[in-house]
């Protein structure tokens, strides 16, 4: 493990996904992490153990993911900066306490290492079908931000991103890895620790009169103040007014659920991110993510070295859903693949998108596989190439 | 150019841990390298596979494609992946008995019994067939594999490892 603080030296290195994430984890400024182990997430957990207490933070391995989870949102209201890393089983477990820290506005970072699904499934094979269960894996309508790295380097980059954006927008925010992208070792180097300056939250300034959950007129976010510092108020999964106390009251209902989705919805440009490669003149988009994205990428080159108009879109946010950039492939490319390692989750929001906004000029193809193993880039490239 | 390595045997051989120090070697003289892994459920006796792709360039599919060296140290791992072989060599252990139905060019080297008796140590296998598969491919020089072994096998059994390394080598220099 380099160091990370401290120093202006570049890090060059062999380096594993999941080793990233947590690198990007600390360098955000981690200093709470409460988890289970569960393949193939497993990593995360056994870095943070190593580090955390290096840094003066925190490491506790939970009796289970409920726990896990519960126990960084009651260490993320006294201003640590926290996370926990699972997979899929974890992952169903965390589900109704991601909706308590959306409702009652905690940032948390949740890691998702994804695995064969559903149940116990395939603990060591990839796959990439848990996109809606992170959307709508907790009941009623919430906010969330899913992000999705696509190698090694931006498990670093997404997961330091992922602090911030839970910081500012005070939601849950899920890095959705795979098995592969998670466990494979490449090349990278590193920012300088030096030119990394995590977003601090935002706090209040005055205890008289806080109100916990009055959106703050710069941004529309409510000031989070720490506990232990002396503020006093009242954190509950149930609908709650301004200061916090549980309502029933229709108009407070509203406004309150209303005020929570708009903190994303009215921030789509500052959330959304891609990557994108021959897009402009294309015929044949695929659209893909993740480990998937690495298969879609080399058959799409592939396919420009033989002569076909074929383009890639690799989206690195999953939620909220990078409606935009997906509508623009509909004015140009008369087929849209989207290639996932599921029987089409992401494709399902592609077909809504391209199917409203196209006017019917470019047609949707599904590329799904299930079976454990990575797209094998012929796969994708015999489907640009039309002969599934 | 792109290189690529499919180490295959059981789990508990340490592949995974050569394909790493390979992967390694490889970034330490310049070069891309990506490695991944496939293995089941099982800590050990179930089949393991590693994959290192080395390149001078960007590499965007970190799997292997169409291997320029497969390892085979088990006969199961060498009928799973040999009838996949095209243009590559096959490197099998000597213990691995040989099937006429697969014809990618094939080298037998006794680098379990090396490992056992020339080294001293069983479990070190995987890093004379590292040596081989070093010395075979040419993608780092001996120093730098050496250096990398030294960094990434567990602490005080760095000198046992060089010596697997050497003797791994020289494996390769006399079936050359």
């Amino acid at each position: 493990m380099p160091e990370i603080k401290n120093t202006s030296r570049k890090i060059v290195k062999l380096m594993q996904g999941n080793e990233a994430c947590t690198i990007g984890a600390l360098a955000a400024g981690l200093d709470f992490y409460a988890g289970y182990p569960i393949t193939p997430s497993t990593e995360i957990a056994e870095i943070c153990a190593e580090e955390l207490p290096k840094v003066g933070g925190r490491f506790i391995q939970m009796e289970d993911e409920i726990g896990s989870i519960a126990a960084i949102i009651g260490a993320s209201l006294t201003g640590r900066k926290t996370m926990t890393a699972t997979s899929g089983p974890g992952f169903s477990l965390m589900q109704e306490l991601i909706g308590y820290a959306a409702l009652c506005e905690i940032p948390i970072v949740i890691v998702n290492v994804m695995r064969v699904g559903p149940s116990t499934g395939m603990p060591t094979s990839t796959a990439q079908g848990d996109v809606m269960q992170a959307r709508w894996g907790t009941h009623g309508d919430h906010p969330i931000i899913a992000l999705a790295p696509g190698n090694v380097r931006e498990c670093f980059d997404l997961t330091l991103r992922a602090f911030d954006l839970a910081e500012k927008y005070r939601v849950p925010v899920i890095v959705l890895t795979d098995e592969v992208i998670g466990h494979m070792r490449e090349k990278v180097e590193l920012p300088e620790p030096r030119s990394i300056h995590p977003l601090k939250r935002k706090a209040p300034s005055s205890r008289a009169g806080y109100k916990p959950y009055a959106a703050d007129p710069e941004g529309g976010v409510p000031l989070m103040a720490p506990f232990g510092e002396g503020y006093r108020w009242h954190v509950t999964g149930l609908y709650h007014d301004e200061s916090g106390f549980p309502t029933q009251k229709p108009a407070v209902a509203d406004t309150l659920i209303r005020r929570l989705q708009k903190k994303v919805d009215l921030n789509v440009d500052d959330i959304c991110e891609y990557a994108s490669e021959s897009l402009d003149d294309c015929e044949v988009a695929v659209v893909s993510f993740g480990s998937s994205a690495m298969s879609a990428l080399s058959a799409v080159r592939r396919a420009r070295t033989e002569g076909i108009k074929a383009g890639f879109l690799r989206l690195k946010t999953l939620w909220p859903f990078p409606e935009k950039v997906v509508a623009s492939l509909g004015s140009h490319a008369k087929r849209v693949i989207v290639a996932e390692m599921n029987l089409g989750q992401v494709a399902l929001e592609v077909e809504r998108i391209i199917g409203t906004t196209s006017g019917g000029r470019s047609k949707v193809e599904r590329l799904g596989k299930v079976n454990g193993e990575l797209f094998h880039p012929e796969e994708v490239f015999n489907a640009i190439r039309g002969n599934t | 150019m792109r290189v690529e390595f499919r180490l295959s045997g059981s789990g508990g051989q340490g592949l995974l841990l050569a394909g790493i120090v390979l992967a390694e070697a490889a970034i330490r003289e310049g070069k891309n390298a990506v490695q991944t892994q496939s293995y089941g459920p099982e800590a050990r006796g179930g089949s393991s596979k590693a994959e290192v792709v080395i390149s001078e360039s960007d590499i965007d599919y970190p799997k292997a494609t169409d291997p320029d060296f497969l390892l085979a140290l088990t006969q199961e791992a060498y009928s799973t992946y040999g009838p996949l072989m095209g243009k590559g060599l096959i490197i099998i252990d000597s213990s691995v008995e040989t099937d006429p139905d697969i014809r990618a060019r094939t080298v037998c080297l006794p680098i379990l019994e090396t490992a056992a008796t020339k080294v001293g140590k069983k479990v070190v296998a995987n890093i004379v067939a590292l040596g081989v598969l070093g010395g075979l491919s040419g993608v780092a020089s001996a120093a730098t594999l050496a250096d990398a072994v030294r960094e990434r096998v567990p602490k005080g059994t760095e000198e046992l490892n060089v010596k697997a390394l050497e003797a791994g080598l020289a494996l390769a220099a006399s079936s050359k």
